[in-house]
């Protein structure tokens, strides 16, 4: 029963969505509706999932003292800095006049809140230079990995220079004497809409095409993996 | 992510075949001075604006005056230098429309995001006077879990998918939302997003099945995937990346973060470029030696 329970339910769920696709009226979309609610639950309940894995992974790292052992230590003080910034902030925070404590529970959010301070001045620019250290990474990646080696690899070369220079505006700058119309920016636009898209569309058809087949298999109960077995 | 290493030079080789193996620390150091000098100074040029671009601009520009919208902040601070000055115009550019402004968001630091880039709109000197007020002509759902099924749960019935805003008001006590069931209540639709789930969950799960009319803003990264969107004409404009922030500035007048931070951008493509082309002389160089 381990395994037919989930079976059944997924099947159940699936075609109570697809169902509800073609026939979009009741029962089925109240049924759709009831679904999509235990959807969100599951989901929500996922990110406590998550946060209490994260902790578990970073106190076992700590109390075994693995190697890095001090960024899980810097883990565990962040996640309980903001989430005491974020749940305890009406005890020491002053209170607008007429709001009840639960009203003013909710405003952790609220500009001038220590879980804002949290967000703005910490949060915010240190996930923010870890996604620019990308462009370090990328021009370091680009450099070794970009030779004209093939007919293939030289074209993709060229159509990213063209991408590149197309999307700032030295580029039209330091190509001024081609024609109106011919200009980079005008040929970038033209690779990104039309070589782009062809390409973008047979990925994202095959992308398609895979998720309906592995739909219908989880649907029919042939794909089984997902509950822990074999497939 | 896994990088190429730098190689380590041996003894007896010639320059090219040292050039070819340049250490990534003078790479990382000349894109460092690449990004970071042109930030101190102003650096203006003009700036050429993208067909999807301008669509963006004039979608919002033939909206009548007053007309409800809906904007899905999907996108967390890293993605904020590009989809930040974005919102910021966009939200501008709706207020000069006197449209009313309803703000949800599919990732959790959305609505943090909304509120700062509204923040911004309503300093403008052009709205400061104008006395929106919240409730009334700007609302800030917040976040919901559920990823793409609560897009699909908007289409059936919106306020019971956010019963309560940001603030923690029930969303159906705010004059903004009554009459609201669901996506054909809005006339306009207009999603952030750098990811899952963002805009191409909108155009699968809400413009297929509403036939509701949407633009977006992406990061520069994501945009590529939703081109075939705009080329079909599920999407009616898009914003890409930091250009795409800096052009829609441009065409809205109002010049700001996008069009400053461009200077830095057109430096930095640029010494990637002559980095590319050295490896490319240097691989040759070094081919033909053997």
């Amino acid at each position: 029963m381990r395994r037919e329970i989930p079976l059944i339910i997924t099947s159940f769920v699936g075609f109570l969505f697809v169902i509800r696709f073609f026939i979009p009226h009741e029962p089925f979309a109240s049924m759709e509706n009831t679904a999509s609610s235990w959807i969100q639950v599951i989901k929500a309940f996922a990110i406590w999932l998550g946060i209490l894995n994260l902790l578990k992974i970073s106190g076992e790292k700590i109390y075994k003292k693995d190697k890095g052992w001090g960024f899980a230590a810097i883990v565990i003080a962040s996640f309980l800095a903001i989430s005491i910034a974020g749940f305890f902030f009406p005890f020491w925070e002053t209170r607008t006049p007429g709001d009840s404590f639960i009203e003013h529970a909710r405003k952790f959010q609220y500009p001038g809140t220590s879980f804002d301070w949290f967000y703005t001045y910490v949060y915010t620019p240190l996930s923010s230079t870890m996604f620019a250290t990308l462009a370090f990474f990328i021009a370091s990646a680009a450099f070794r990995a970009f030779r004209a080696r093939s007919f293939q690899a030289t074209l993709l070369l060229l159509a990213g220079f063209i991408v590149m220079l197309g999307s700032v505006p030295v580029g039209n700058a330091l190509f001024s004497w081609l024609p109106q119309g011919w200009q980079v920016s005008d040929i970038a636009d033209w690779i990104k809409n039309y070589p782009q898209v062809a390409g973008q569309r047979a990925i994202q058809i095959g992308i398609a095409l895979g998720i309906i087949s592995t739909s219908l298999r989880l649907i029919l109960g042939v794909e089984r993996s997902h509950l822990g077995g074999e497939g | 992510m896994s990088l190429p290493e730098t190689p380590t030079p041996r003894t007896g080789q010639d320059f090219w075949e040292r050039l070819a193996q340049l250490d990534r620390r003078i790479i990382f150091a000349f894109i460092f001075l690449a990004l970071a000098i042109p930030l101190f100074f102003t650096i203006r040029q003009p700036i050429a604006v993208s067909p999807e671009g301008r669509a963006y601009f004039e979608a919002i520009e033939n909206l009548p005056a007053g007309s409800k919208v809906l904007l899905s902040f999907d996108f967390d601070p890293p993605s904020s230098p590009e989809l930040q000055p974005m919102a910021e115009a966009t939200f501008k550019q709706l207020l000069t429309k006197n449209c009313k402004l309803v703000v949800i968001a599919l990732w959790p630091q959305g609505p943090q995001q909304a509120e700062k880039a509204l923040a911004v709109a309503l300093r403008d000197p052009q709205f400061k006077d104008l006395k929106l007020e919240y409730g009334e002509n700007y609302a800030n759902l917040g976040f919901m879990a559920g990823d793409e099924v609560v897009i699909q749960k908007m289409n059936s019935d919106l306020p019971s998918t956010f019963p309560s805003d940001y603030k923690g008001n029930a969303t159906l006590s705010l004059p903004i939302m009554q009459g609201v069931k669901n996506y054909k209540n809005f006339d306009f639709i207009i999603n952030f997003s750098s990811g899952f789930p963002g805009t191409r969950e909108w155009v699968q799960f809400c413009v297929d099945r509403s036939g509701s009319k949407m633009i977006a803003g992406n990061t520069a990264v994501q945009a590529p995937e939703n081109y075939p969107y705009v080329r079909s004409g599920q999407l009616k404009g898009l914003l890409a990346g930091m250009k795409g922030a800096a052009e829609y500035e441009t065409v809205v007048g109002k010049p700001g973060k996008g069009v400053s931070f461009m200077g830095a951008q057109s430096v930095s493509h640029l010494v990637v470029i002559l980095f590319v082309i050295l490896g490319n002389i240097a691989y040759f160089a070094s081919r033909r030696k053997k």
